[in-house]
């Protein structure tokens, strides 16, 4: 690939919201009033502000989970609404990384991480590939066959990170992902999510109320009266 | 495999409520097994009876049971002279009680009738059946309930008979019956120079056709049909059949009510399981999937359980001497498709509504609240 070629990839838009407006309750609750944002392949970028403020929201309609009432959310160029296969979306093209690592307790590590390769119809010699590759670089291989109940809350939000990423998204929606862990793990598992993320090219779009962490992001966003604010110190 | 995983361990989370769920399957399965095959069963004796040494049975046209069917002497002498014909044996049905039993059948027969030839005479000899009016022979469970021997009169009905032999057949209805000679049995049920039936073994099976044609061009009032053509058209053994599948879907459908609660029940409360599912990629086909897997895999352990209960179930009812000859325990391979067929179709609709509502989960709703 050329530098322009590359410079040209990397600075493609993959996730655009123009003008979005969300409100739950029939209306008495409105948590996203004309929010505008765009991020690039590749980018890290923090969501922040209070709880309520909408960051959860902004990621399901990324994530296809959830529709505006008015606006347009569009990732790699398509429009969520107008997608003809939202499955696609959530099969290829997302990954989610929850606050609660939202695992099945009764199936293994391994299970937990196959279900997006289940769901896609991705070939098991493929998918155990790619599972060996993500717990090799997580640390979890020999927690392969444990059960979700027998691991650390590190163990589990790492195992959430590598089922997020079974499919090569080209982007990681991540809401809270270290919000449940303490703050020594909490440290841990974002290094890692990091890490991961850099390495794959990987778009991370992640809400959070850790400050700490959020700066560590390419971009640090504020949710503030339903808008995304871009505060000019942020890189 | 991991499909198959997942079916499994939501199955097992609920040990209990699964196994009930299998218990309610098995056991209306077994009912249905077990039911189905008795009166399977007693149909195939009947018929065999009729079918002893035959190829038609002739009968009175449009009679609802044969007992009821009368078919002059007249027609069998002139029918035993048709040149296809090799044998024609008229048989006369009756039912009389006695003081030990309030049902007994018998038989009017011949001496040369097939049934007294086949059977085995464990006591008398058939060269001194039908010498005298008061002659029987006893089947060998019916001598067994009357308290009869060799040479012994026993009453039966509003007469008492004098005991000549006792035979052993393989058929309950025969084993459990009375064989009177055929004019003695005209006699005590007043059907003088009658019969219920007239059992036909032609020399030449391609000539069915031809002895049904000849029986309907010279007896307008009589019918004769092939044993398998009387066995699906006979009124009464469609009504068992009927009744027994009837009791049997009963049954089963009472097990799918059993499954369908347990298939909500699951559902209920795995809400967010489904939720995860469908954000890792899980379409509404595979979410349904996975819950009719779960109720197939119930209703496939119940039939599988409820199989086994039934046969063994069978096997013990055999063993009843009571029973003894009444109850065949052979299991058609076409019923145990039906009752597995319907066991797994009353898993699939007793899914239908958790399978709609599993598929009507908003992830995003699910993911919100706890």
């Amino acid at each position: 690939m050329t530098n322009a070629a590359q410079h040209n990839e990397q600075s493609r838009v993959v996730l655009r919201a123009e003008d979005v407006w969300k409100s739950y309750d029939d209306e008495t609750i409105t948590v996203l009033q004309g929010a505008n944002f765009e991020a690039v392949q590749g980018q890290t970028v923090a969501l922040c502000g209070p709880s309520g403020c909408g960051k959860s929201t902004l990621l399901h309609l990324f994530g296809g989970l959830d529709t505006p009432d008015r606006g347009r959310v569009a990732v790699n160029g398509i429009e969520v609404n107008e997608r003809r296969n939202l499955l696609r979306l959530l099969r290829h093209e997302v990954g989610f990384v929850f606050q609660l690592h939202n695992l099945i307790p009764d199936l293994t590590l391994e299970e937990n991480c196959l279900i997006p390769t289940v769901a896609a119809g991705i070939d098991r010699r493929i998918a155990q590939a790619r599972l060996r590759q993500l717990t090799d670089r997580t640390g979890l291989s020999h927690r392969l066959g444990q059960r979700i109940q027998k691991l650390s809350g590190g163990e589990r939000q790492r195992t959430a990170l590598c089922r997020a990423l079974m499919n090569k998204p080209k982007i990681l929606l991540a809401d809270e992902p270290t919000g449940s862990l303490d703050e020594h793990t909490s440290a841990i598992v974002f290094e890692l999510l990091l890490d991961v993320v850099a390495t794959e090219g990987v778009t991370l779009l992640m809400a959070t109320h850790d400050r700490g962490l959020a700066e560590r992001c390419d971009r640090v966003l504020e949710m503030r009266d339903g808008k995304i604010h871009e505060p000019e110190y942020a890189r | 495999m991991i499909f198959v995983r997942l079916v499994w361990t939501n199955l097992q989370r609920h040990r209990i409520r699964s196994l009930i769920s299998v218990a309610g399957i098995a056991f209306s399965v077994a009912a249905m097994l077990t039911v189905v095959t008795i009166l399977q069963g007693a149909i195939g004796m009947f018929s065999g009876i009729l079918s002893s040494d035959s190829e038609i049975i002739v009968f009175e046209r449009n009679v609802s049971d044969l007992f009821f069917s009368s078919v002059p002497q007249s027609a069998a002498d002139a029918i035993t002279k048709w040149p296809m014909v090799s044998h024609a044996d008229p048989v006369l049905f009756g039912v009389v009680s006695s003081a030990s039993n309030p049902i007994i059948t018998c038989f009017g027969v011949t001496a040369e009738d097939p049934r007294m030839r086949k059977a085995v005479w464990v006591a008398g000899d058939r060269a001194n059946f039908g010498q005298h009016a008061d002659d029987v022979a006893l089947g060998e469970r019916a001598a067994e309930f009357l308290g009869a021997t060799l040479g012994s009169h026993v009453p039966i009905g509003h007469a008492t008979f004098h005991v000549i032999g006792i035979v052993k057949t393989a058929n309950g209805f025969e084993d459990g019956g009375v064989f009177m000679p055929l004019a003695s049995a005209q006699n005590f049920f007043h059907k003088q120079g009658s019969s219920s039936v007239i059992t036909i073994k032609l020399r030449n099976k391609d000539d069915v056709a031809a002895f049904k044609g000849m029986v309907k061009s010279n007896y307008s009032n009589l019918v004769g049909l092939e044993n398998a053509e009387f066995n699906r058209s006979y009124s009464q053994f469609k009504i068992l059949k009927a009744t027994a599948w009837a009791v049997g879907g009963c049954g089963l459908l009472l097990g799918g009510f059993g499954v369908a609660n347990t298939m909500i029940m699951s559902v209920f409360t795995r809400i967010r399981e489904i939720a995860i599912l469908r954000v890792n990629g899980f379409s509404n086909v595979q979410i349904a999937s996975m819950i009719f897997g779960e109720s197939a895999m119930v209703s496939l352990l119940g039939a599988v359980a409820g199989l086994s209960i039934g046969t063994c179930f069978l096997y013990a009812l055999k063993l009843v001497p009571a029973l003894h000859g009444y109850v065949d325990v052979t299991i058609r391979p076409m019923i145990l498709l039906i009752v597995i067929v319907l066991a797994l179709l009353t898993g699939v609709a007793g899914a239908l509504y958790p399978a709609f509502y599993a598929m009507r989960i908003r992830a995003v709703e699910a993911l919100r609240f706890e």
